[in-house]
């Protein structure tokens, strides 16, 4: 295909495609006269193949006959204790070493001097705030039952990640196994690591660790063998002529000339914990997703709120604070500097932390802050809140919203989807394919989506793609316009991108919140939710992709005369489209995984029957339901990725 | 020089990348040129070289980017295992040794410069220059008093505790250098080590490495794609194309007597005078009278003498012993650049 010209390819893949959507159109006007035998029109029940029965055996058969089970039970034991280590040191759970809990304020402190060494009197300061809130708005305790699931599943995943990494650039056929699991992985629902968590974990921390830990490998993974990737020849063969061992060139060459990536890896590894543990509320962790959950099931927005935003000051600290670990460079002291001076923010922080320590012997509130003592404003936010939404305006605008958007759009398209004759469906996702993609990727989507059709659960997964597709168009629109507006100028462009890169950091469980707040529970917020978080990257891309079209190209436009409007249109839009396009599918893939989490709001898709899969021990309809999920979404992330790559490779840039 | 035997002897090497390069040698008819390697799909990183270096000699590789130069001096290291021929190194096949003893023989005779200096960014201007020290095994102590000689050597004393970010290219190519020799290696390969430099300071690294090659007299392997350089350095030049070798001399001999059109060529700019000694072009045969000259002084030393002396052949010697004598119109053809 590649050596074809360009004309030839556009007008091959436009005739396939309008091939494919022909036939689709004449199925669906066949559907329409009535004339379409019900077999087409859905596969029949008893056609379905029984997937979750087979998966179900083949678990069972691994599980118990493999032994599978009692190998994860046996790792339950450690795990449990390393978990019961922490837990007893953060929030004094009652188990060995029986020191616990640690001062607030001494945890606050190291954390500040931390922020300090790391990035300076600003970070310290977001650190220590980070700390200070959570303790003083009553929150120290569920914070700290997250935090002890974190410290251990994120070093976890991180020691996993690189030993991953390093074997997947060492091993090709390592690498090459691995690459399909991860891109699964990566598209599969959150609710699909759960289960098996629980089953072979135990409910509690030690699944919740589990769950949490294998969400975030795959970037782990991708980021090391990067790395490892670009270290530049010369340091390699440097090594070599130094007489290195295979080993010595791994530990002294490799790992340190491949920082950077392994920190950024890092970085996602937190990021990715962090968001998980959050929602492993779902299989019982107690901590700060549970307590989200169960306030913002009973409609308590003021707490809601609170807990959200300690969720976001933990999320923006971690983030910037291992960011800055990334971004900090090797300093030499000058000869003669004393030894206390070169590890002051060591020293400093032990001493302040020791401090604390002794001080909460003898001052309560320096240990805990009590439910009484608690600053909380829970009960006054909840009434503001409210009687903000009861302002007659405010009311009748989220009214409007939601009597407008559903009957008259939402409404009548999820019918049409719904309409649609399945093979009349495929056909349609398969002549996009191969329009953006070639045949290739039309015979994947087609396989792929054939799939879902015959897992049987066809009609949710139509109402699962058809919450993302609305949402994400939703989100164009408003995005779009936001995003080339800012890109006007330099100024509000960073300030754009910094909101975007914050927002970024957020648990997409917090997205649920404002979305709830403003349209109570109902199908509106489930949209608005996955709307406001699939707009990051479509705008943060657009933006990018617009800022960096070459200053020449702009000003040859310039000089041919062009308006704004026609520098936009003919210059601007078609040499952003690749990089707009990988945010486009960026949004689409966060609105998969953020229409899972809506589940909980009460849905009738695929996350809605995942979650219930939660309760019990049904792992083969589990799989089957999460498969489902991935395989819509890898047919989107291959189509477009691929089409973006080939278009920036046309364009030449790079 | 040819009483000793070859530090390192080439014979026949063949380096070819691609799908099954050995098998693609064998089944390979002689005398196939680059292209015609390269429209079978394989790249003729080195074509059929042989060539030797002898005890403290310096050789200069010179070639054009893609002329297989610094795949040359790669496999004299094996950073790159051959497809054909062997090399030795002090009469040991290193095609056959093990890795463990690959490593040792790095450890113990082996130094290398690079072009972008090949630096560890983690690790401080001592710690680099210790790593080959470190990695060998020796104690911390050793290493640091061995790794302190060094830096000094190269003039950085004062800078063991920056890291190499914090220096110039200079400093940096200096760290390189010293990291280099600080095994006390037999034979010093350098690519293209002042490449990345700007002029100024890339004169000055010159310098600066002829300085310490007086003291050291070392093996040397040094590449680059700059003529000048080549002929201010090299006791010997190996001009290379295409992954052959097309002349091997001294710079005289490639300036007086170029072998090939493409060697010729390069040779068209060249100030022939300062080049070109007594000692080369004086003819043995010949003897002449009164004042001699000096062997090693170049054509463009003399020729205020070769102007206004008038005899026809002037006697040249080397070290008070006669060695023949000079044409003294051959000379000042050669000052004119007449050809």
């Amino acid at each position: 295909m590649a050596h074809l010209p360009a004309q030839t390819t556009q007008t091959a893949r436009r005739r396939g495609a309008l091939a494919l959507t022909g036939a689709a159109g004449a199925l669906m006007l066949l559907h329409y006269a009535g004339l379409l035998p019900a077999a087409l029109h859905r596969l029949p029940p008893e056609r379905v193949p029984d997937l979750a029965v087979w998966l179900d055996a083949l678990f069972n058969f691994v599980k118990d006959d493999l032994g599978l089970l009692a190998l994860t039970r046996w790792l339950t034991e450690p795990l449990q204790w390393m978990l019961d280590v922490t837990a007893n040191l953060l929030f004094g759970k009652r188990r060995w070493p029986g020191i616990g809990p640690i001062p607030w304020t001494a945890i606050a402190a190291a954390a500040t001097v931390l922020g300090y060494h790391l990035g300076g009197w600003k970070l310290a300061a977001l650190a220590g705030g980070t700390f200070a809130w959570t303790a003083l708005v009553g929150q120290w305790d569920i914070a700290m039952q997250t935090m002890s699931v974190l410290v251990i599943a994120a070093p976890a995943a991180f020691a996993i990640g690189l030993l991953l990494g390093i074997a997947a650039w060492k091993y090709a056929w390592i690498d090459r196994a691995l690459k399909p699991i991860l891109s699964v992985l990566q598209t599969l629902p959150f609710f699909t690591y759960l289960l098996p968590a629980v089953i072979f974990f135990k409910v509690g921390p030690t699944a919740g660790a589990v769950a949490t830990t294998i969400y975030a490998i795959p970037p782990m993974i991708l980021m090391t063998t990067l790395g490892l990737q670009k270290v530049s020849p010369e340091i390699v063969e440097a090594g070599q002529m130094s007489g290195c061992t295979r080993l010595q060139l791994l530990r002294h060459v490799y790992l340190p000339a491949a920082r950077t990536e392994i920190l950024v890896g890092i970085n996602q590894v937190i990021m990715l914990c962090l968001a998980m543990v959050v929602l492993t509320a779902f299989i019982g962790m107690p901590g700060l997703g549970a307590k989200l959950l169960a306030m913002m099931g009973s409609f308590k927005l003021g707490r809601s709120f609170e807990i959200g935003v300690t969720i976001v000051l933990l999320a923006v600290t971690l983030d910037r604070m291992s960011k800055a670990w990334v971004a900090r460079q090797p300093m030499h002291h000058e000869r003669g500097t004393p030894f206390w001076r070169r590890h002051f923010a060591l020293l400093a922080g032990l001493g302040l932390f020791v401090l604390f320590c002794i001080v909460a012997q003898f001052v309560d509130l320096a240990a805990e802050i009590g439910r009484r003592q608690s600053l909380s404003m829970g009960k006054e936010i909840d009434t503001a809140i409210k009687a903000f939404l009861n302002i007659g305006w405010v009311k009748a605008t989220t009214g409007f919203l939601r009597a407008f958007l559903n009957v008259q759009v939402l409404i009548p398209f999820r019918n049409c989807l719904l309409w649609i004759p399945t093979p009349a469906f495929i056909l349609l996702i398969a002549a996009f394919a191969w329009w953006l993609g070639g045949r290739r990727q039309a015979v994947i989507a087609g396989l792929f989506f054939a799939l879902v059709a015959l897992s049987g659960w066809w009609d949710r997964s139509v109402i699962t793609l058809y919450s993302v597709i609305s949402a994400v168009a939703l989100a164009m629109l408003i995005g779009l316009p936001v995003a080339v507006l800012a890109a006007r100028s330099a100024r509000w462009s960073n300030r754009v991108l910094l909101i975007c890169d914050t927002a970024q950091t957020f648990p997409s469980f917090v997205y649920l919140i404002p979305a709830i707040m403003l349209f109570g529970i109902t199908d509106i917020a489930v949209i608005f939710s996955i709307l406001i978080f699939a707009m990051v990257p479509l705008v943060r891309y657009t933006i990018e992709g617009l800022r960096t079209v070459p200053p020449e190209v702009m000003e040859a436009a310039d000089m041919s005369g062009a308006t704004r409007w026609q520098k936009l249109v003919k210059v601007q839009l078609p040499l952003a489209l690749p990089t707009m396009a990988v945010g486009f599918n960026q949004a689409i893939m966060f609105a998969f995984f953020m229409v899972i989490i809506a589940a909980f709001i009460g849905t009738q898709d695929l996350g809605q029957e995942l979650q219930r899969t939660l309760a019990g021990t049904d792992l083969g309809k589990n799989f089957v339901l999460g498969i489902c999920v991935s395989l819509m979404a890898l047919t989107f992330d291959l189509t477009i990725l691929n089409w973006a790559a080939a278009r920036k490779r046309q364009l030449g840039l790079g | 020089m040819a009483a000793n035997p070859p530090v390192i002897a080439a014979r026949n090497v063949w380096k070819i990348f691609g799908k099954a390069p050995e098998a693609y040698l064998r089944s390979l008819p002689a005398g196939r040129s680059f292209d015609e390697i390269r429209a079978d799909g394989y790249i003729a990183g080195v074509r059929d070289v042989s060539i030797t270096v002898g005890r403290g000699e310096m050789l200069v590789i010179m070639g054009l980017s893609g002329s297989g130069k610094s795949t040359l001096v790669r496999c004299f290291s094996r950073l790159h295992d051959i497809t054909g021929g062997t090399i030795e190194v002090d009469g040991t096949d290193i095609g056959s040794l093990s890795e463990r003893a690959l490593i040792d023989l790095r450890r113990s005779k082996m130094g290398m410069v690079f072009q972008s200096f090949g630096l560890l960014p983690h690790r401080t201007v001592l710690d680099n220059v210790a790593f080959p020290l470190e990695m060998r095994g020796q104690d911390r102590h050793a290493r640091r008093e061995r790794a302190l000689e060094v830096i000094r050597l190269v003039g950085l004393e004062g800078r063991e505790d920056y890291f190499p970010r914090e220096l110039s290219g200079g400093q940096q190519q200096r760290v390189g250098i010293a990291r280099s020799l600080a095994i006390e290696p037999d034979i010093w390969f350098l690519d293209e080590p002042f490449s990345a430099l700007d002029p100024l300071i890339r004169r000055e690294m010159q310098n600066e490495f002829l300085r310490l090659q007086k003291m050291l007299h070392k093996t040397i392997v040094f590449i680059t794609h700059d003529f000048d350089e080549a002929l201010r350095l090299a006791d010997r030049i190996a001009i290379m194309k295409d992954g052959a070798i097309e002349q091997c001399a001294t710079p005289d001999q490639i300036v007086l007597n170029p072998a090939t059109e493409y060697v010729r060529k390069f040779t068209e700019d060249i100030d022939k005078a300062r080049v070109v000694h007594a000692g080369t072009l004086a003819d043995p045969a010949l003897r002449a009278e009164g004042a001699a000259v000096d062997a090693d002084a170049s054509v463009h030393d003399l020729a205020r003498l070769l102007i206004q002396d008038q005899r026809s052949t002037i006697p040249v010697e080397r070290a008070g012993r006669p060695v023949g004598a000079i044409r003294r119109d051959e000379a000042l053809g050669i000052l004119v650049g007449a050809r």
